[in-house]
């Protein structure tokens, strides 16, 4: 049976262009970049050429992009270097209610330092208020840590504005941007970031590494000693075939990215219209608008999120969903419930998200297969005919 | 992560639905966890004769539901009641240790269903 992959929210493939930059770089390429032979050079050549690809598709300058492990190293570089390399001038952070665990596990614990963190609610579409941020902004606040866009319902944003209120409280501005780039234009001067946080493999490049951008002039600590790479930022030896394919990515990630989004909304609306029309009592959650071009995120009534996703799985189509049996823990995603959204119905929620191999096949599969799923849940559901 | 029984008994569930005029009924768990189990259970001669079962939940809560259904018809109100959740899991080939909590309900919802059906006849007499 062929795999639909509706997951990339999650994680892409490695393209083959990216694989093919990379490889040579595990055996014959495996000099160290600090090392002062033609070997190790070259290494350092090739890590220098990722920087420049990286910068160019965010529109920074090479020199302002460090290397990490991946999304979750940056942002709690981002956060912790942040946070006390500033706590001179303050101790108040600002961040939302919908961020990546990244970013809110890594606040929560800079309160237990002593750091007092602002959640911002959101509406019911997951978009933070620009005038709940203007008044939780005070003398105090150092920091705003806001996502680019959300990794369970697609919203963005308004990034922009953020940036601009950010710099006119001489405030940095920190975004996770995993989701966001390579999907949306980003412009780090035309949004006034002042560090932003993105990773190789949701964009076609490999796991195990990502990109923390940080403005030139920053004031920010590094989280670990050890070594004078990445310009003491990140000490460690570089993933160079990592950074090779992250590079090798971003250069894939800036050609045609108008176009390539086009294909997705395309085949995103054509998979939510097709939901709507077979299926009642259905959500379409996130923003109408301002939303990923390939996420779309659905709650189905009386139904749990896993039990959907098993039986999607037995019929090869991969996704995934915000209940509690998901998350792992007893409560469903933060995310929905930050936007409203009760328990019972986030725990019927089911994302799917497209990619660049996606066809309308892939979709007309999914809407056949679907609806009997849902109805065979529901039918089981105690909660069903009560509701009717 | 769930054994191939769990995904035997998740496909393929028996019993589902309800009976009509039970001789009693159960229901545990809560919306805001995840799991609803509600039981009929038709009983004659202090005999369980028929079992049906409807669940909102995830997997495991929707294997154990169709477990204890098997397992209890043809089982007197006594033996009925030495059933446990933990047995449920075992005829299951085990649960994830996360689910053993959360969605390992069943044999409460079982018991919540003779307690309404003892009640029943308690009241009659």
């Amino acid at each position: 049976m062929k795999t639909i992959y509706l997951d990339h929210a999650a994680t892409t493939p490695v393209h083959p262009r990216v694989l093919e930059k990379m490889l040579p770089y595990f055996r014959d390429q495996y000099g160290n970049p600090s090392s002062v032979y033609r070997l190790g050079r070259e290494a350092k050549k090739a890590v220098e050429d990722a920087r420049e690809k990286v910068a160019q598709l965010i529109g920074a300058e090479p020199r302002e992009i460090v290397f990490t492990s991946g999304g979750t190293e940056a942002d709690n570089i981002a956060l912790q270097g942040v946070a006390r390399a500033n706590r001179d001038r303050g101790r108040h952070i600002i961040t939302s209610a919908v961020e990546h665990h990244a970013v809110l596990h890594t606040a929560e614990a800079l309160e237990k330092e002593g750091f007092s963190v602002t959640y911002l609610p959101v509406d019911k579409y997951g978009r933070i208020s620009i005038a709940d941020l203007e008044a939780a902004i005070g003398k105090d606040t150092i920091l705003i840590s806001i996502m680019y866009a959300n990794n369970e319902v697609g919203t963005v944003q308004p990034i922009r504005e953020i940036g601009r209120l950010a710099r006119e409280h001489g405030i940095i501005f920190h975004t996770d941007a995993v989701q966001a780039v390579g999907y949306l234009p980003i412009d780090v001067n035309r949004d006034n970031i002042d560090l932003l946080t993105l990773s190789g493999h949701k964009l076609y490049g490999p796991k195990g590494i990502g990109a923390l951008y940080l403005r030139r002039g920053t004031r920010i600590a590094p989280l670990m000693g050890g070594g004078a790479q990445e310009r003491k930022w990140r000490p460690g030896t570089e993933n160079v075939p990592g950074i090779v394919g992250l590079g090798e990515a971003a250069v894939l990630a800036g050609e045609n990215m108008e176009e390539r989004a086009a294909k997705l909304r395309r085949l995103r609306d054509m998979l939510i219209d097709g939901v709507l029309e077979r299926i009642d009592h259905v959500r379409v959650n996130g923003h109408p608008e301002e939303r990923l071009p390939g996420n779309a995120h659905f709650a189905f009534e009386f139904i749990e999120g896993e039990s959907l996703l098993l039986n999607l799985d037995l019929e090869g189509i991969a996704a995934s969903s915000g209940s509690a049996c998901t998350s792992g823990s007893l409560e469903p995603s933060h995310v929905l419930l930050a936007m409203g959204m009760p328990h019972e119905i986030a725990h019927g929620s089911l994302r799917l998200t497209l990619g660049e191999d996606n066809t309308e096949e892939d979709i007309e599969r999914v809407l056949e297969v679907l609806p009997p799923i849902v109805q065979k849940l529901r039918d089981m559901s105690p909660l069903y005919k009560k509701s009717l | 992560m769930y054994s191939e029984k769990v995904m035997e008994y998740f496909m393929n569930p028996k019993n589902i639905g309800e009976i009509e005029n039970p001789d009693g009924v159960g229901e545990v768990g809560n919306p805001r966890c995840g799991d609803i189990m509600r039981i009929t259970i038709k009983v004659e001669d202090d005999r369980i004769t028929d079992v049906k079962f409807k669940t909102f939940g995830c997997v495991a809560a929707i294997a154990t539901s169709s477990m204890i259904t098997e397992m209890a018809i043809g089982k007197t109100i006594e033996e009925a009641l030495q059933l446990t959740n933990k047995a449920v899991a075992e005829a299951l080939d085990g649960l994830p240790p996360a689910k053993m909590h959360c969605s390992n309900l069943a044999a409460d919802a079982l018991h919540a269903a003779i307690k309404d059906y003892q009640e029943r006849v308690g009241a009659s007499q």
